[in-house]
């Protein structure tokens, strides 16, 4: 028997860790058991997550795992019944969350051990790069992504085919060809997830896309937050040189190309391609003017490519499988699959890849199972600090590129941040302004300065000393920070409060002019009181207040003196009774 | 940032030689020297900044601008714990802030600080990518998700516990 522990970043968090060196310890004196790991399957709710896989293939998939299970899986391996482990098997229900999904980018994830390139070579890896290299032309695999449709996963949805053919065109030499693996979208994980379950995924699509452009180093840019993604990653890179699938004369061509890894410092706006080869360089990443593009001229001033990790992660199977198989996925404008962190308070967060023309709905209440503690959808956050947020009315929104952009907010990387009614959204952009004002560049006023600006704004309005006009001043300071910005990160900056003005204008204008926080959400709007008839004098409520502000007996109803209170909630918690009101 | 004048403590610089050797003439490494000198300091005093500059050739005032604009790097020592609390959007909605309010009523700090004994730092963080288990932080490398106050205070007592134990 084969059991599988999912080691994701999250699965360990989650415990996977110590299940894994707790099955070790309690299997060693078993060979009939096959103890090994996979990356993260994206069923981040259920870690950790276990399979059993037995000797006929059959799957029975283990989740939320502790390790005080560890008995009952050491059973199965003794007795070979399943019965000590049922209690622990998946439901029907959650299986639906990956029968739901096509998955291409994330196809080997959680199923392979992302640490021996022995099972990725088993199912055909490095096929499709050696297919392109010995037998097609550059122009010829340039060709098949563009008969692909695939456009840039990393938020911009550049097609890919395009920038790859600009650096193809180039004559100087060297080229470079760079992964953006900065994935600092707050809310979006996917590359992380590619990088930590199928390392070998990526280097065959970087080596497809570098034989295509004619580079001879790639770079690949992961940022410092992701430790085990960068081990991962090392150490494919050296199995893949020990096989000869990195380094001179690949596949006994004459293509030779190297690769290496840079870590990134923490700087959100390296994200951004001219400031990641700032970055490369050894300088502040600050963006560079466009053009020249990074094609003609990029890192050290020579021909660069540079595409996100997921945009990578389908290029072997396009090669394998043919341009033609993946545009008959998606919709006129958007081929191709998609990969979508999904969180915030959905009732089944993790990753889902899914076809481009599904709708927000199948996604967000098909796929994830609607809104925790059966709340209400209020808006769901796409697209990060660039992003802006879609309300209930536009739910049927289908996912497509042209179709999100319409909505004010963008396909981004992916990062699905869904939102319930507890959710102020004035607080929500005010968040996001608080990201950009920091993580500006400072290079140009309108962003270094406009965005200061904006936070105060928003800052006063969430603690009700906004001012009648703020909302028209904010539309101004957006209108002037899109045109006077020079990248990404300025143009998109006002996203977040765009959209939440164009859809919540009315939350915007209760906090400016009745001082009220719809969402119950800002502390400065907001008063706890005791409802004296729910109140059954328990006194957990006066015990645990921070600020001795709750008063009254035994079996007496409880007052709060709003003089004291500091309006933490901590009543609210400790109320059985959901005696205590937010008004 | 605060004045760093009064550190003056001497730093030992022999121990960067080797990454210096390794690098120091590589064009564009400069954000890796600095990476390599934060894991050996434990974060970048001004002498290493310094030193950084005159084996590199590049000038002080751009050591220190690089070193500047990246979040990653410290100009103060940091705790034995380095708690890193997570600050993205899914954390954020899920309560990232009573997590906040939380560590400082255990510890008495705020972001950036370090408790007197000098075993506590907080750091705010843009985003450590385990959005499904939000709100999370990570300590000295190990993750620690879906959060409540209370396990939170939990979390960092054991730690207190487990540093006596060690000092013991």
């Amino acid at each position: 028997m084969k059991i599988v522990v999912g080691q994701g970043s999250c699965g360990i968090a989650a415990g996977a860790g110590r299940v894994y060196d707790a099955l070790a310890q309690s299997l060693a004196g078993y060979p009939q058991a096959q103890l090994t790991i996979a990356g993260c399957i994206g069923m981040c709710y259920l870690e950790p997550i276990v399979d059993l896989y037995e000797e006929d293939g059959r799957l029975t998939r283990l989740v939320r795992v502790q390790e005080q299970d560890v008995p009952a899986i050491v059973a199965v391996v003794e007795t070979g019944s399943l019965d000590a482990v049922s209690h622990l098997e998946i439901s029907e229900d959650d299986k639906a969350f990956l029968a739901q999904q096509t998955r291409i980018a994330l196809r080997h994830c959680g199923v392979i051990n992302p640490e021996q390139i022995a099972d990725y070579l088993a199912d055909g890896g490095y096929e499709a790069a050696r297919k392109a290299i010995t037998s097609m032309t550059p122009e010829e695999v340039i060709e098949t992504i563009k008969a692909s449709g695939l456009k840039g996963r990393g938020g911009a949805g550049f097609p890919t085919w395009f920038k790859w053919n600009a650096a193809r065109q180039e004559q100087a030499q060297p080229k470079y060809l760079i992964c953006n693996a900065d994935e600092g979208d707050p809310g979006a994980f996917m590359d992380r997830a590619v990088i930590e379950g199928d390392p070998h995924n990526l280097i065959e699509g970087m080596l497809i896309a570098a034989y295509a452009i004619g580079a001879s180093e790639m770079i690949v840019y992961v940022r410092a937050e992701y430790p085990l993604a960068v081990k991962r990653l090392r150490n494919a890179i050296r199995q893949a040189e020990e096989k000869g699938l990195l380094g001179d004369h690949l596949f006994g061509s004459g293509f030779s190309c190297r690769m290496r890894i840079k870590e990134g410092a923490g700087a959100f706006v390296c994200g951004e391609e001219t400031a990641l080869i700032e970055s490369l360089e050894g300088q502040r990443g600050m963006p560079r003017l466009k053009p020249p593009f990074p094609a003609a001229s990029g890192y050290w001033h020579k021909p660069s490519n540079i595409n996100n990790v997921e945009t990578f992660a389908n290029v072997p199977w396009i090669l394998a499988n043919g341009g033609e198989a993946f545009a008959a996925m998606g919709t006129p404008d958007s081929k191709g699959t998609k990969v979508f962190a999904l969180t915030g308070k959905i009732k089944k967060g993790g990753l889902v890849e899914i076809p481009m023309g599904k709708t927000l709905r199948d996604v967000i209440f098909g796929i994830g199972g609607g809104i925790r503690d059966n709340k209400a959808f209020k808006a769901v956050q796409m697209g990060g600090p660039s992003g802006g947020c879609i309300p209930a009315e536009k739910l049927d929104t289908v996912i497509d590129y042209k179709a999100l952009s319409a909505t004010g907010a963008i396909m981004g990387s992916g990062g699905m941040v869904v939102m319930d009614e507890t959710t102020c959204m004035v607080e929500m952009a005010r968040f996001f302004l608080d990201f950009t004002a920091k993580e500006s560049c400072g290079k140009c006023v309108h962003c270094r300065l406009g965005t200061k600006r904006m936070l105060e704004i928003l800052t006063r309005i969430v603690n009700g000393e906004g001012k009648e006009g703020d909302v028209e001043l904010l539309e101004e300071l957006c209108a002037s920070i899109k045109d006077g910005a020079l990248c990404g990160l300025g143009q998109t900056a006002p996203n977040p409060v765009l959209t939440t003005i164009r859809y919540f204008r009315e939350e915007y204008e209760a906090h400016i002019r009745e001082k009220k926080c719809p969402a119950h959400q800002c502390p400065a709007l907001i008063t706890y009181q005791i409802d004296p008839v729910a109140c059954k004098g328990c006194t957990l409520c006066a015990r645990g207040c921070p600020v001795k502000a709750i008063s009254g007996g035994v079996k007496q109803p409880h007052v709060i003196d709003q003089t004291l209170c500091i309006k933490c909630g901590k009543c609210k918690t400790a109320c059985r009774f959901d005696a205590v009101q937010v008004y | 940032m605060s004045c760093c004048c009064e550190h003056t403590a001497q730093s030992d610089l022999t121990l960067l030689d080797g990454v210096l050797e390794e690098y120091a003439r590589v064009p564009g490494s400069l954000i890796t020297i600095l990476q390599k000198a934060q894991e050996i300091y434990g974060y970048l005093p001004q002498d290493v900044l310094r030193h950084i500059a005159s084996r590199t050739g590049v000038k002080p005032a751009k050591v220190f601008g690089v070193a500047t604009f990246y979040a990653q790097f410290r100009f103060q020592p940091v705790g034995k714990y380095l708690i890193l609390l997570c600050q993205g959007t899914a954390c954020h909605v899920n309560g990232s802030q009573m997590i906040e309010q939380a560590i400082e009523e255990e510890l008495g700090i705020h972001d950036g600080e370090t408790t007197q004994d000098g075993l506590f730092t907080l750091k705010d963080v843009a985003c450590l990518g385990c959005c499904s288990l939000s709100p999370v932080m990570m300590i000295n490398d190990e993750t620690y998700g879906t959060l409540t106050p209370e396990k939170t205070k939990q979390i960092l007592r054991d730690l207190k516990a487990r540093a006596k134990e060690e000092e013991a």
